[in-house]
């Protein structure tokens, strides 16, 4: 190719980036297009940091203390142990905090010069190392990721007498490797323990000391499960590997992996040494570990799953595989079937859950609470959890509580570990779940254990556990009662070792406030003395705390309950003189909680206190602290004591200098906060002084801030009126808000809401200005934008009312001229608006002065019906039904009966006000025309398929009946019942009973004339006819009672009282609800006399049937009875006599 | 209740009817219901002045007796319960 030849090109091909995109495909051989949906789905992959810590924490073996008392052993591993496996932690913390601020140190100080990422010096580890030692007097904790060290095995032998105890498990499967997910080989701890000790999260432990271990084996960032960073296996290698040539070279001594190979994946073997895992094993292990490609669908013994995911083969590995259960012992056959279990309850499909849980339950104390909690708990933890699991387990949980009972105290700790979690959860239904539990176990645990287990992370290192106990804590004490917590909440608010725990029981008082509202105020003036004194603690953190918990109860208290907060009012006010910054907005928050609980006469001394702190705040730049001044500022003026003259003079002047400013229009938050402020400030300085003073910002160049400022004004206005606007004012303002109409680039509620709410308040003195307004909305009609047209259409629906007490009929006619020019509207929405516009103008100018006139306005409407847009179709219908009921007379009768047809349409919309709208019209439609045609319609409907549209075709032929009178229809309807049709047989029967309904007393007339068709569907061998005619009964009953037609109801009454053993939840209902309108009509003594034949009859289900009758009776007419009662002296027997004596009595 | 019927909506109303006194079911002995009967009468006696008044003469006691003597009586108005037999 010549160099200056432009370069021929004959084919086309796709662009580069696309090659390369399908390139990268195929590179990525299992890419998964569900990945990114499934971590969004994925709880943990969702949650912030913070939620994350939950996976750093560590639950303790927890003993049942009263249990152990009981059996006269002492008890281990309890209280105590937490509590100094607690302060060996903060300490630990303590220590590694000082380590880094050394290094900080020295690094600072440019005693460092090699790279950060270097190892520091030896000598300087090997010194943080000693002081650790030291420090916690123990070896080190170990951690989840650190291989056992080699002497630990040594104790394996000793001795455990748990059923879950190795020793246990090598009798009953001598050769089986232990595929335990977490299966460590030691558990060395103390003899003679609870029995039922489980271990699913028991790491060894060097020393005789209890086992505290990390709850979770997935800690962030190693996703063990992870086919392509996984290690390889020695399998792999050999297949990789040549067989010749190579040595496999032992490890040297003291070499120790950094990062284990994940433990659950690749169970530790036994103690003997190498074992080679059988066959089925292995593929249970290889499932697990991701090898087998396909994950399996159908589990022995569970059958077929809705889903199964990769993580889940981990868990439930053992029941994966096929195995002989002959050779498994008791324990192993019932964890199996714990395992089951909770696979089907977590992956099954709907029924299969259903039963899987029911069973679950029932068996939850002969499983035991070791075992069950042992499988439950780390699923919970498991990373890749989504909501529905987790949703599913919590409920097993709960359910399990229930049956456990006591049982669970020694797990208390593990599951309030996992459970607290969801009290900070961000979706609502898992915070209420969490709360369910956690109220279950406490009731379950009692108040004494609660207490003991909980204490410890009180005065936690790590604020997340301090504050997630905080909240159960909270739950505990309004499932058992805020008194019987009270004096363990004094002493910790008051504990001098540390000042975590005084915050953390200040915490307490303050989600007990929030969670309970106001059942806290029995409690008030406790709670408030139990916190008092924090406001003067030496920690600033403790000072804020006790704010927040002051003003939470404050708020749950209001308006009660000022007098307990006697004490703490001296300490708030010098308080907010002392402080700065996030305490002193604390201290402002608690603040304008109690000011609305003051008397009036002492609230005015209290805020000149507080504003001039307020005024100095309204310049901080803080986000936060702007928030609080805002809202109290609008808890001042809400009070009852402070007058209009004190905020006209004191307040508003730097209020609006420094919050009624462009700038914060733009954050969301402080715009909405500084609308309600200046609106409840309003409340008492008066409509003018604020409109006033914002009014000229209408024409402000900024849109947003705009917004704002006709968002205050529409709510000042729309609460307090317009008759506080002077003329000079009200020219300004009409003046802006059209401006403002008219420069909006966004099409929002708010300009429209503000420009309907002035002008309708302004009422007749807008109309000085309807004339611009009008050419305007004209304009704007025309415009070439959609949503502008809509806009305008929507505001003229607003202003009709308004247009037409000015008496400006021209300024309408126009309109609805301009109006139904655009009837040809294609966007749905705005065509909605349209017509309801015209609908608006209609109703207020007549049907009669109606510019279109109806003549031409409805035929143009009839399309129209058939469009399929809701909104389109509700506003149609609605101008339509309007017309039919005013201004009938101004169309001919053929276009009635065309909409009638279209009507029946409509009679399947979703929306329900279109159905009832439709249904409506037809009673209006058949008024003016007379109802043979449009009942001919209607009954024709009756053989449609859709059974939405027979039913409204009932209810229309009802309201035609109620419209015209029922002499006109009934004879129609029980005509039509004559046809061979079922549809058209209930049809007809559901029309009567909505006719009957609806007429009530009149149904006097057309009792017998209903009577033969009645005992024609009472004996019918459907179901459905014998219901719908007992509904008939009992509005004709109800209709009737009082006016002489007991002798055709005693006969309707002999027909359906059989019916009453009938079993179909829908028959039964209508059956029974028509006896008891028999007792309204026949009166009660009479329906006695039916039930007395059976409530001692010797079949049990004639009883059931007649007592429950007896009953509706009784609770109806108990008195009324009394009278008919039958005699039974001749039963007097012994002791007992039966004569009602008093009754016997005569003059 | 039958088995059909224990998850539909007539279960609630057992519920409700059994919330009230007086109300029997398919288990309520002879005694039991009569003792009923006769606190629903004299009940109404004490709550209807006409009867009241009505007895009062028949008896030659006042009013105020009467009721008296029929708000005590609600006490056991058939006498102790029988002997149960199992």
């Amino acid at each position: 190719m010549s160099g200056d030849e432009p370069r021929l090109v004959d084919s086309f091909t796709a662009p580069k980036e696309v090659l390369q995109e399908f390139a990268d495909l195929a590179e990525e051989e299992d890419f998964d297009p569900f990945a990114e949906t499934a971590s969004k789905r994925q709880i943990a992959a969702r949650q912030s940091d913070y939620h994350n810590r939950r996976f750093e924490r560590v639950a303790h073996e927890g003993v049942d203390a009263f249990k152990a008392v009981e059996d006269g052993k002492e008890v281990e591993g309890g209280y105590k142990d937490a509590m100094r496996l607690q302060m060996l932690e903060r300490e630990e913390q303590r220590v590694r905090r000082a380590i880094e601020d050394k290094e900080r140190q020295a690094r600072e100080e440019g005693k460092e010069k090699m790279d950060l990422d270097r190892t520091p010096p030896r000598e300087e580890l090997m010194e943080a190392a000693q002081e650790l030692a030291q420090s916690s007097g123990t070896k080190r904790k170990r951690r989840w990721d650190m291989s056992e060290p080699s002497d630990e095995n040594a104790d394996v032998k000793m001795e455990d007498k748990g059923e879950w105890s190795k020793e246990a498990l090598e009798q009953a499967a001598p050769k089986k490797r232990r595929s335990r997910w977490d299966a460590t080989p030691a558990d060395v701890t103390n003899v003679g323990e609870t029995p039922k000790r489980s271990r699913w999260d028991q790491a060894p432990a060097a020393q005789p000391e209890p086992a505290m271990t990390p709850i979770i084996m997935n800690a962030p960032g190693l996703m063990h499960d992870d086919k392509h960073n996984r290690y390889l296996s020695d399998e792999e290698l050999d297949a990789i590997l040549p067989s010749q040539g190579y040595q496999i070279v032992t490890p040297p001594p003291g070499y120790a992996p950094l990062v284990r190979p994940p433990k659950f994946a690749n169970p530790v073997t036994e103690v003997g040494g190498f074992h080679i895992s059988e066959g089925s094993d292995a593929a249970a292990v290889a499932a697990a570990q991701g090898l087998a490609p396909e994950l399996p669908t159908e589990i022995p013994g569970v059958g077929s799953l809705a889903f199964f995911k990769a993580e889940d083969a981990q868990y439930f590995a053992k029941i994966l595989k096929e195995e002989d259960e002959t050779e498994l012992s008791v324990d192993e056959m019932k964890e199996r079937k714990i395992m089951r279990l909770l696979l089907k309850i977590k992956n099954g499909t709907p029924p299969v859950r259903k039963t899987a849980l029911r069973q679950i339950t029932d068996k939850a104390r002969e499983f035991g609470a070791g075992p069950l909690f042992d499988k439950i708990l780390p699923l919970l933890m498991e990373r890749t959890l989504e909501d529905q699991e987790r949703h599913l387990l919590v409920k097993v949980i709960d359910r399990v509580l229930y049956k456990l009972d006591d049982l669970v105290r020694p797990y208390v700790h593990k599951i309030l570990v996992v459970i607290e979690p969801l009290l900070i959860d961000e979706d609502y239904y898992a915070r209420v779940e969490g709360r369910e539990i956690i109220s279950n176990l406490s009731k379950a645990a009692g108040l004494a254990h609660m207490i003991s287990t909980m204490r410890p992370d009180i005065d936690h290192a790590d604020e997340y556990v301090r504050n997630t106990t905080a909240r159960a804590f909270s739950v505990v004490a309004s499932a058992l009662g805020i008194p019987s917590l009270l004096p363990f909440l004094k002493a910790v608010c008051r504990s001098k070792k540390s000042w975590q725990a005084r915050h953390t029981g200040i915490r307490i008082v303050q989600q007990i406030a929030i969670m309970m509202g106001c059942a806290v105020l029995p409690h008030l003036r406790n709670l408030v003395d139990c916190i008092a004194h924090g406001l003067q603690d030496e920690q600033q953190k403790v000072r804020t705390m006790t704010a927040l918990a002051l003003a939470a109860l404050a708020e749950a208290a209001a308006p009660y309950g000022i007098e307990s907060f006697d004490n703490v009012l001296k300490p708030l006010w010098v308080g907010i003189r002392l402080h700065r910054g996030k305490s002193l907005a604390a201290f402002l928050k608690a603040i304008g909680f109690i000011l609305p609980l003051m008397d009036p006469e002492y609230v005015s001394y209290y805020i000149k206190e507080v504003t001039i702190i307020l005024i100095r705040e309204f310049q901080t730049s803080d986000e936060e602290m702007k928030k609080i001044v805002l809202k109290v500022v609008q808890q001042c003026a809400a009070t009852e004591g402070v007058t209009p003259q004190y905020i006209k003079q004191d307040i508003l002047p730097d209020f609006f200098k420094a919050f009624w400013v462009r700038r914060m229009a733009l954050d969301r938050r402080n715009y909405r906060q500084v609308v309600e402020t200046t609106v409840e400030l309003a409340q008492k300085a008066g409509v003018a002084e604020i409109v006033g003073r914002i009014v000229n910002d209408l024409k402000d160049e900024a849109e947003p801030y705009r917004k704002m400022v006709m968002e205050t004004i529409t709510k000042v206005v729309a609460s307090l009126g317009a008759s506080d606007i002077d003329e000079r004012l009200e020219v300004r303002l009409v003046d802006g808000i059209i401006y403002a109409f008219q420069e909006q680039t966004t099409e929002d509620q708010v300009m429209l809401d503000g420009f309907g709410t002035v002008v309708n308040a302004l009422g007749i003195r807008v109309k000085p200005y309807l004339t611009q307004i009008v050419s305007t909305i004209l304009w704007r009609l025309n415009n070439k934008s959609a949503k502008v047209r809509q806009q305008a259409a929507d505001l003229t629906t607003r202003l009709a009312v308004v247009i037409k007490q000015c008496g400006e009929d021209q300024l309408l006619n126009k309109l609805g001229l301009v109006l139904f020019e655009q009837l040809g509207e294609e966007y749905p929405d705005t065509l909605g608006s349209i017509i309801a516009a015209e609908g608006a103008i209609a109703n207020v100018v007549g049907m009669t002065q109606m510019n279109p006139p109806i003549k031409d306005l409805l035929p143009r409407l009839t399309p129209i019906l058939r469009n399929r847009h809701e909104k389109v179709q509700e506003a149609t219908i609605n101008l339509i039904g309007r017309i039919a009921d005013r201004g009938a007379e101004f169309v001919p009768a053929r276009e009635w009966m065309r909409i009638c047809f279209e009507l029946l349409d409509l009679l399947k919309a979703h929306k329900k006000g279109i159905r009832r709208a439709a249904v409506n019209s037809f009673g209006y439609i058949a008024k003016s025309l007379g109802p043979q045609d449009v009942l001919q319609v209607l009954l024709t409907n009756l053989r449609v398929q859709e059974r939405q549209s027979r039913v409204c075709s009932t209810v229309a032929i009802a309201i035609v009946a109620e419209t015209c009178g029922p002499f006109t229809c009934i004879p129609a309807i029980l005509n039509e019942y004559r046809t061979a049709e079922l549809n058209v047989r209930t049809g007809c029967l559901k029309a009567l009973t909505f006719v009957f309904e609806y007429v009530g007393p009149q149904s006097a007339y057309y009792v017998d004339s209903v009577v033969t068709m009645l005992e024609d569907a009472l004996t019918d061998r459907d179901l459905v006819h014998r219901q719908t005619a007992s509904v008939i009964v009992k509005h004709l009953a109800l209709g009737v009672a009082g006016l002489g037609c007991e002798d055709s109801m005693m006969h309707l009454m002999n027909l359906v009282w059989p019916n009453c053993f009938e079993t179909s939840p829908h028959v039964i209902g209508a059956v029974m609800e028509a006896i008891e309108a028999m007792r309204v009509t026949l009166g009660p003594g009479v329906l006695l006399s039916y039930t007395l034949q059976g409530l001692f009859h010797p079949a049990r289900k004639v009883r059931e049937v007649y007592w429950r009758v007896y009953n509706s009776l009784y609770l109806g007419a108990s008195d009324a009875l009394v009278p008919f009662y039958p005699d039974l002296g001749e039963l007097s027997e012994g002791q007992n006599v039966y004569d009602r004596h008093p009754l016997q009595m005569f003059i | 209740m039958s088995s059909e019927l224990r998850y539909t909506a007539n279960t609630q109303l057992e519920h409700l009817h059994a919330r009230y006194t007086g109300t029997g079911h398919a288990d309520l002995t002879k005694y039991e219901w009569l003792t009923h009967q006769h606190r629903d009468t004299l009940s109404s006696i004490v709550g209807h002045p006409p009867l009241a008044s009505y007895l009062a003469i028949a008896d030659g006691e006042a009013i105020g007796r009467v009721k008296f003597e029929m708000t005590e009586r609600m006490l056991q108005p058939c006498g102790p319960p029988p002997a149960k037999d199992d």
